[in-house]
């Protein structure tokens, strides 16, 4: 296997910043705010690990009530979510668990899921602690990491684990929908702007599992950069065998 | 259920057929019960067919009621004041808008916090439900100086609260462009209320308020000076100036890549709150109120700047039962002209992505990019560079089509206050030319800050504004002059016909 081709849906009330996530992740946005999005935006994105080619297609969805009603059209087949919060806004952390139960009643593959707290610059203010988000995140199966798209910490992170989950799901075979191709050229059908060869994001290769650093679940260091949230060993939690409609 | 025939319900609306002597209160009358044309061109794509998903009720009639008891029995009832009632500056407000659920419950409030109107809305949902006791739809009454507007729809009631001496029809017209949008983000709103007939909408609107709010522009409230109000008044669209062998290249260049589309409907591309070019789907149309909602869409929507954004979108004239899906995405960074590419199937992203790539690369190609960016700045005609200096402004409307032209909005007419003034000097001139009981052809009104002319020929009708010392004989030359002009350049400043993929 030489490349992959996933389906990655953002989900999240509006405002917890999963349009900041993405476009800053992608760098491609000058002016910082573009308002509410409206229904889905979409962005692709490609990542290289170890020799494979991970083309991402990321939908980017509103989180406005009245869009759940049209949400299915946005995660069917997805391979991957990332659902958001804003860890400084408990409610934002509560509607999480109606877009978990949702994917949960309607995907049947399995998914690759990651929690994200987001504003984590705000964490003066936050309102959901880390244990608890945590313990929320391994109840379904999900990676939980913490991010502030506002000073673009952890973005890479997040990434690059939905990355590595995705081609581990490839290896495993498990699932219908993601696409695998043996030569990392097949994957031009539908380049998109932001996807040009010369503007994708080589990263170094990581070997699966391993935490990007050590030690980083006890520093309150905030201000360092790309921050992940937690060890190996709260990952080695998240990724018990649970419900088997999704990995890690 | 109107027609069981195959003939497309929109098609008695055409935007090219679209002429409008009585048509204002038509509009506000024609919302019955359609045909799915959505299901209909999935049927006819797929003849196994989708299951049909319209099951929509709906029986309004509207009847002028201005019986002077239900203005006395407006200022009988006892109404408790609300919060907002003691607020002079909200009291003081030009127009009001509240949207509220047939159970009276606040919906909108265009001013404040409609949580608070608890009070008010009671008491209009208890006037509307008094005379539909009787048989009857309550359209206006007039109390205390204020002239209180209503639209009935199914589940909704709509109000308009203004001082001011606009007509009945204007209002009304605002209204009904304020529920399409409403159904245009919640198609399936009437099946809620089916369902739950307290159901609090408030939590579906959210984000919808930002465009109605955006609809009503036209308010003092409002700082923007744009033309774009008048399209609202006079029921058209506005065209981007374009010669006929750039606007032919951009036709095709959509017509290449779309033409193996199967379930595209319409692609519409527009720039600057203007139309470039539509092309559609053979025996289909789109009609003009449609059109601004999508404008509107458009207008209010920094985020389809960033990236293509696929949407699900209702338009109420076409099919006011179900979505299009709408792939929405700028042409490029250097030009910043809107394309929607609108199809009945879900799925076809990704497609429609594909086609949207290689009709900017032919537009490039053939320059069109360019072409476009030179008159996106467009701000309107200039009177002075056509040597008509005397004229301060005009709408030129030409029926047909159903397409607007401005001129540009100078001296003295940039200051908001004057703006305002300009405006209501319009939509009085509007309505007494299109009053039902005793339509005019001709109005010549010299008032104290200007003179102004409305004149209604078989092809276009004109409103011009001149300062208001100027020689009637002048005058006559001068619109003259414009209309010459007009009809010289005519197939730069409008559309004739909208081609077929
Ligand atoms: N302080 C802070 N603000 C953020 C962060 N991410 C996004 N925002 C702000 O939150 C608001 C909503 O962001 P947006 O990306 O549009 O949220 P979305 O509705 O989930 O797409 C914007 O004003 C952003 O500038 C962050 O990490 N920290
Ligand atoms: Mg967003």
């Amino acid at each position: 296997m030489k490349a992959i081709e996933a389906k990655v849906v953002i989900l999240g009330s509006e405002g917890v910043g999963k349009t900041s996530i993405v476009t800053r992740y992608l760098k491609n946005v000058t002016s910082s705010d573009q308002g509410p999005t409206i229904s889905a935006s979409f962005f692709s994105c490609k990542l290289y690990l170890d020799g494979v080619k991970v083309k991402l297609q990321v939908w980017d969805t509103a989180g406005q009530e009245r869009f759940r009603a049209v949400a299915p059209m946005y995660y069917r087949n997805a391979n991957a979510a990332i659902l958001v919060f804003d860890l400084s806004q408990h409610k934002t952390y509560r509607d999480l668990k109606m877009w978990a139960q949702e994917l949960q009643r309607n995907v049947q593959d399995p998914m690759i899921l990651t929690v994200v707290g987001n504003k984590l610059d705000l964490h003066a203010t936050r309102t959901v602690s880390r244990e608890e988000a945590f313990l929320f995140a391994s109840s379904i199966g999900a990676n939980y990491m913490e991010t502030s798209a506002l000073n673009e910490q952890g973005l890479n992170q997040v990434f690059l684990r939905i990355a590595e989950g995705l081609v581990r799901l490839a290896n495993e075979n498990k699932s219908q929908t993601l696409r695998r191709y043996d030569s990392s050229n097949s994957i031009s059908a539908y380049s998109n702007v932001f996807a040009d060869d010369d503007q994708a994001f080589h990263l170094p290769s990581v070997h699966l599992g391993i935490p990007v650093e050590e030690g980083d679940v006890h520093s309150s260091d905030v201000g360092r950069l790309e921050t992940p949230s937690w060890s190996i060993d709260h990952i080695a939690h998240g990724s018990v065998e649970t419900t088997g409609w999704c990995c890690y | 259920m109107e027609t069981g025939s195959s003939t497309p319900a929109g098609s008695e609306e055409n935007f090219e057929d679209f002429s409008d002597g009585t048509v204002d209160y038509q509009e506000v009358e024609e919302e019955e019960n359609k045909h799915s044309i959505i299901q209909e061109i999935r049927n006819e794509l797929s003849p196994e067919g989708a299951s049909s998903s319209n099951g929509f009720k709906k029986s309004e009639s509207f009847a002028s009621v201005r019986s002077k008891d239900f203005c006395e029995s407006m200022e009988d009832l006892d109404v408790s004041p609300d919060d907002y009632f003691h607020d002079k500056e909200w009291i003081q407000k030009r127009k009001h808008i509240f949207i509220l659920s047939s159970a009276g419950k606040p919906i909108y409030s265009l001013h404040e916090n409609e949580g608070k109107l608890a009070t008010l809305c009671g008491t209009l949902q208890a006037l509307v439900s008094f005379v539909q006791a009787n048989n009857d739809t309550i359209t206006s009454i007039v109390a205390d100086g204020i002239k209180f507007v209503f639209l009935i729809r199914s589940s909704l009631i709509l109000v308009a609260a203004t001082r001011d001496n606009i007509a009945v029809q204007q209002l009304q017209m605002q209204l009904n462009d304020v529920y399409n949008q409403i159904l245009s983000t919640l198609p399936h709103m009437t099946k809620i209320f089916e369902k739950r007939q307290n159901y609090d909408l408030r939590k579906q609107l959210a984000g919808t308020e930002r465009l109605i709010d955006h609809l009503l522009v036209n308010d003092t409230s409002n700082k923007k000076i744009t033309n774009n109000v008048f399209t609202t008044l006079t029921n058209t669209v506005q065209v981007l100036p374009l010669s006929t062998a750039m606007r032919n290249n951009v036709t095709s260049a959509i017509q290449n890549n779309c033409s193996k589309i199967r379930d595209l409907v319409f692609a519409v591309l527009i720039a600057n709150n203007k139309l470039i070019v539509l092309v559609r789907m053979k025996k289909y149309s789109i009609h003009p109120a449609d059109l601004r909602l999508i404008f509107n869409l458009i207008e209010c929507s920094e985020s389809f700047k960033t990236a293509e954004s696929w949407t699900p979108i209702c338009l109420p004239k076409f099919d006011m039962n179900g979505y299009l899906y709408a792939h929405v995405s700028y042409l490029a960074d250097d030009c910043q002209a809107c394309l929607l590419l609108l199809s009945v199937d879900p799925n076809v992203f990704f497609t429609l992505s594909d086609a949207k790539k290689k009709i900017t690369e032919k537009l490039r190609r053939s320059h069109c990019l360019e072409a476009i960016n030179e008159e996106m700045n467009n701000r309107g005609v200039n009177l002075r560079t056509i040597g008509i200096p005397e004229m301060r402004h005009f709408l030129y409307k030409c029926k047909v089509s159903a397409q607007l032209l401005c001129a540009e909005l100078t001296h003295p007419y940039s200051s908001p206050s004057e703006f305002d003034r300009l405006y209501s000097i319009y939509c009085d001139m509007y309505h007494r030319i299109h009053n039902n009981l005793r339509p005019l052809k001709l109005i010549y009104h010299v008032g104290e800050k200007e003179l102004v002319l409305a004149w209604v020929a078989q092809a276009y009708e004109l409103y011009a504004v001149f300062e208001p010392t100027i020689d009637k004989n002048l005058v006559i030359k001068l619109v003259n002059k414009l209309v010459r002009w007009v009809e010289k350049e005519q197939d730069i400043l409008f559309i004739k016909n909208h081609p077929n993929f």
